[in-house]
Parts: structure tokens; C-alpha cells; sequence
């Protein structure tokens, strides 16, 4: 409960934020550089004098909507490969399932780190920096973190494709791609909802650490990651400039969690791995 | 046991190469072209750039390109770095035992918190120890690696001036030399142990609940053991089956951990080579750094396979 509350209350500030807190992200001004919280800059200011608040509240727009955004391709993703491996009883279920497998030991981050540096420039120049990086991210993210899904809806169809009701179905004629969308899919929903709910987590983290590794949005896309990367050789004098970034990650990060734990008390799903 | 070791590394191999032709693949979609550079060159004429394309195969079909670069990793030619201008297995081989000390120890950290926490949480359920144990391991996995690391630079670097922040690779021998190598390994080998014991602790508490209700530990407890005797013979032997196989899906993770870590603290590893070499453009380099630690990972699959077998000896004779 607390913990939905709190989610609720940052996404409300980033998406309210900038209405309210009307400072630009950009304003630089090195005389008020590092300066801790005060009236004029509750979260205290970076190297440059830029307001971190305003930072803070733009960078977060961008974390929750990879998080979502990277949430929605892994479930859609997962669900398809999940549904079409739990509805076949021959070979492509076994290749799905191996090719599942396969993708589960394959190291996530060095591979996301090494698609981010292929695909880069090509991206860049065709959606413009800031979308061509989001959309890579999302999908790159999105793309590698299917595979527990996929594992849960295989599992969830093999089950219920047996069930009595979907054999009235099949009686009645309706035909597979009509049992799985009317009958099967909404049956198999809720272990999908609370693993998107960890996704979104995930998503956010892995986002932030590819920011925070200098290999994600550009420099003048201040996402909490990428606030925390500039702010990490600044330790010493500006200590604040990291905490308030890495305690907004934590705190997005841990609510997340609490509400798919919650959830999967709720509907006493099995445990995701 | 041994014929059950040799059909596990039959099975490990397909995976390897299954993850080689991802790599591969990956590496062939992608756009840019190692020789773009020469085509741009006004000085070098279209038929040396045709020769020199069908000199390194760029015009081949993909499966042949695929199997030359496959033969090629085989046989240990790995490329080499355009930036250090030596050899790629050189420059790995002398990364590698950094990463492997840092990511060992803190493994070993994490299972001498986790097996312990998780054992005692899971014989006093709901009990104050289990719900604190509980709660420190829920935020212990919710904190980004990189955001704990930030926070131990600042707790014992800048404030408290205990430890260096920095991770040296100074030459010398002898005990202070001794010393000083363990000292600068804490808080990286913390970081990331503190956040593998995280999830462990509660793979171990839910494994050894699941376990400690089943009829054959009453029998055991009904035949007089003593409590310690009935968990750690009865209980935590079959306990740690589950617990084998979650630690070894969690491996991906832990190298990307290690790559984070090795970043914050400046560590000469495998994972800051990745990193330094995609900022430097160094393709040959960040393929097989990609690779290793894919073999890593398959690596420690086959390692987690065999402790199966040594767990439940029924396994390996299936």
C-alpha cells in the first residue's frame, strides 16, 4: 500500500513536475556550481549550475517510460513466443523452449552493451539522437528480459489448453487463434501481470546502469542515471548531487517490487524465477 | 558420475555455439563495415579494395563467414586490439584472473551470509530475525549495484577515509603488499557479495520452507535427531537443489554486476576492458570480451550441473 503511494507520488511529480518547478535543465551558471540544497535549488545544483530538481524531474520522465515501455516489449514478446510454444505439440515448441533456454545463459549485460555500440549511429540517424537511443534501449532491453515470461505463459497454456472449457471451445468449432485469444490468454494473465510489474523494475535498473556506464542517453539527456554517472567524480564536494538521483532509482526500484510482491500474494501466483 | 559429467559437457557445447551464432549474427546485422574507411579513401583504388574484401571473406555468404570466424576462435586467433596493438587473448588473459578473484570472492561472501541468514530465517518463520532478514534482503536487491558502490565511496572513502577507492594493480610481494591487495578488494568484493547475498537469502529461506514440511524431516526429527543434526543432513542437502539451479540463472547478473563494479572502482578486469573498448571503438576487443564472459556463464551452468549430481545422486544416473 505505502509503497503504491509512493509510486503514485513519483510519477505524479515527474509528470506534474514541470509545470509547478518552471526552471530550465540547461541553465548553466559555474558561479552557483555544487551547491547543496537551498531555497533556490532544493536538490542543490551541479558542476555547471544547473538545477538539479529540474533535472531530476526530466530525467525521470525518461527512466519510467523506458522502464514501461522496455515492460511492454518483453511481455508481448514473452507471451507470443510463451503462447505459440504452449499450443504446439510438436518440434516448435521444444526449438521455442530451447531457444528460451539459450537466451536465459546468455550474459545480458555485455550483450546489451554490445548491441547499444553497434546499432548507435545507425539509430541516431534516423530518429535523431534522443529517440533513436530510446527506442534501441527499449527494445534492446526489452528484447533480452522475455524469456521468464515466456517460461511462465508456456506453462499456464499446457494447462489450460486441456481444460474443459477449452475443449467446449474446440467443439463448438472456434478455431485455435480465437481458444487462445478469447479463452486461453485471459485465463493465463495474471503470473504475466506481476512479472511485467518486476520488469518494469528491471528495465528501470538496467537503464540506469547503462547511463550510468556513459553508454546511454547523451550527455544532455539527464536521465537518473546518467545524472549519477557525471556525479561520480564529484563525490568528495558534491555528495548530494549523487544521493538524491540514486535514491530516486532505489526508491521507483524498490516500490516496484513491493507492488509485484503484493500482487503475487494477491493472486497466490508461482514463484517467477 | 563421471559419464553424467561428460554428457553435461555434451550438452554445454551446442549452447556455446548456439550463443556463438548469436554473437555472430548480432555482429553481421549490424550497420558499418570494417572497411568503410577504406572506401571513403580517395587513395586506395577499387580493385586493391575488391581484393582486399575477397582476401578477408567480406563477400562470402554468412554461414561461410560464420564458420571462418568460428575456426578461427578455435584455434585461439582472437583477433587483434586496434587500440593496444597486441593480441586479444594476451589483453584478456591478463584481465581475466582480476575479475574472476573479485566475482569469486564475493560469491563466497554471499553464500557464507546467505546460507546461514536463510537456514535460521527459514526454521523461525514470521519469527522478528526472519522479517528483518526479509526486509534487508528485499532492499539489498533493489539497490543497483552502482548506487551501493557510490554510497560505500562515500560512507568509508570521502567520510570516513578507511578504505581507498581506487583499485591499484601495484607490483611487490610480502605481507603489507598482502595486506593492501585485500584492503582495496573490500568494498568492491562487499558490493557485490552484499547484493548476491540479497537474493540468495531468500532463495534459500523459501527452498529450505518448502522442504523442512515434508514428511521424511518429521520422521527424522520422530526418530530423536537433534534440531541441528535434522537440518543440516536432512534438510539443507535437499534444500540446496532449487538453490543451485537459482544461483546459476542468477550468473548473467553477476557479471553485469562485475562489469558496474569494475567501472566504479577502477578495476583492471575483463568488464572495464568491455567498457573502455566500446568508448574506444575497438570491435575485435568487445567481441570477445562478449564471448568470454558467455563462456563464463555457460561455465559456471556446467558447474551448478555437476554439484546437482553430487546433491541428488539420482539425477546422474537418469
Amino acid at each position: 500500500m505505502i509503497s503504491a503511494v509512493l509510486l503514485l507520488l513519483l510519477i505524479a511529480a515527474v509528470v506534474i513536475g514541470p509545470f509547478i518547478w518552471r526552471v530550465s535543465i540547461s541553465d548553466i551558471d559555474v558561479v552557483a556550481g555544487l551547491q547543496g540544497p537551498s531555497l533556490a535549488h532544493p536538490f542543490g545544483t551541479d558542476d555547471l549550475g544547473q538545477d538539479l530538481l529540474a533535472r531530476m524531474i526530466y530525467g525521470g520522465r525518461i527512466s519510467l517510460a523506458v522502464g514501461l515501455a522496455a515492460m511492454l516489449v518483453s511481455v508481448f514478446v514473452g507471451t507470443l513466443i510463451g503462447a505459440l510454444a504452449g499450443m504446439s505439440r510438436g518440434a516448435l515448441g521444444y526449438a521455442l523452449m530451447w531457444l528460451t533456454d539459450l537466451f536465459l545463459s546468455l550474459p545480458q549485460l555485455p550483450l546489451l552493451l554490445m548491441l547499444i555500440y553497434l546499432f548507435r549511429d545507425g539509430l541516431k540517424a534516423v530518429f535523431g539522437p534522443e529517440g533513436g537511443i530510446f527506442i534501441l534501449i527499449v527494445l534492446v532491453i526489452g528484447g533480452l528480459r522475455w524469456m521468464p515470461v515466456a517460461r511462465l505463459v508456456r506453462a499456464q497454456f499446457l494447462s489450460l489448453r486441456e481444460k474443459e472449457f477449452v475443449e467446449a471451445a474446440r467443439a463448438l468449432g472456434a478455431s485455435p487463434v480465437r481458444q487462445v485469444v478469447r479463452h486461453i490468454l485471459p485465463n493465463a494473465l495474471g503470473p504475466v501481470i506481476i512479472a511485467g510489474t518486476i520488469d518494469v523494475a528491471a528495465a528501470i535498473i538496467a537503464e540506469s546502469t547503462l547511463s550510468f556506464l556513459g553508454l546511454g542517453f547523451p550527455p544532455d539527456t539527464p536521465t537518473w542515471g546518467r545524472i549519477l554517472y557525471d556525479a561520480k567524480d564529484f563525490l568528495d564536494i558534491g555528495p548530494h548531487w549523487a544521493l538524491f538521483p540514486g535514491g530516486a532509482i532505489f526508491i521507483a526500484v524498490v516500490a516496484i517490487n513491493f507492488i509485484g510482491d503484493g500482487l503475487r500474494d494477491a493472486l497466490d501466483a508461482r514463484k517467477v524465477i | 558420475m563421471s559419464q553424467y559429467i561428460l554428457r553435461r559437457l555434451m550438452i554445454a557445447i551446442p549452447s556455446l555455439l548456439g550463443i556463438s551464432v548469436v554473437l555472430f549474427v548480432v555482429l553481421a546485422l549490424a550497420p558499418g563495415d570494417p572497411f568503410s574507411e577504406l572506401a571513403t579513401n580517395p587513395n586506395v583504388p577499387p580493385e586493391v579494395q575488391a581484393a582486399l574484401r575477397t582476401k578477408f571473406g567480406l563477400d562470402d555468404p554468412i554461414y561461410l563467414r560464420y564458420l571462418h570466424w568460428l575456426a578461427a576462435m578455435v584455434q585461439g586467433d582472437w583477433g587483434f586490439s586496434f587500440v593496444s596493438r597486441i593480441n586479444v587473448d594476451t589483453l584478456i588473459l591478463q584481465r581475466l584472473p582480476t575479475t574472476l578473484y573479485v566475482v569469486g570472492s564475493s560469491q563466497l561472501l554471499a553464500l557464507l551470509i546467505a546460507i546461514p541468514v536463510g537456514v535460521f530465517a527459514a526454521t523461525r518463520p514470521y519469527s522478528l530475525f526472519d522479517q528483518l532478514a526479509n526486509t534487508f534482503a528485499f532492499i539489498g536487491f533493489s539497490l543497483p549495484t552502482f548506487f551501493t558502490g557510490i554510497l560505500f565511496i562515500l560512507v568509508f572513502s570521502v567520510k570516513l577515509d578507511w578504505l581507498p577507492f581506487v583499485y591499484t594493480d601495484v607490483p611487490g610481494s610480502g605481507i603489507p603488499w598482502l595486506l593492501e591487495m585485500i584492503r582495496q578488494a573490500i568494498m568492491p568484493v562487499m558490493v557485490l557479495g552484499l547484493f548476491q547475498a540479497a537474493s540468495m537469502t531468500r532463495f534459500v529461506r523459501s527452498a529450505m520452507l518448502d522442504v523442512i514440511r515434508l514428511d521424511y524431516v518429521t520422521t527424522a526429527r520422530a526418530k530423536g535427531l537433534g534440531q541441528a543434526k535434522v537440518i543440516v543432513k536432512h534438510v539443507m542437502r535437499n534444500a540446496m537443489i532449487p538453490v543451485v539451479t537459482l544461483i546459476a540463472l542468477q550468473m548473467p547478473a553477476v557479471f553485469g554486476g562485475a562489469i558496474v563494479t569494475e567501472q566504479i572502482f577502477r578495476i583492471p578486469g575483463i568488464g572495464s576492458l568491455l567498457i573502455s573498448s566500446i568508448l574506444a571503438n575497438d570491435t575485435p576487443v568487445v567481441m570477445a570480451v562478449t564471448f568470454v564472459f558467455a563462456c563464463l556463464v555457460v561455465l559456471f551452468n556446467l558447474i551448478a550441473d555437476v554439484l546437482y549430481g553430487w546433491l541428488d545422486p539420482r539425477i546422474s544416473f537418469r
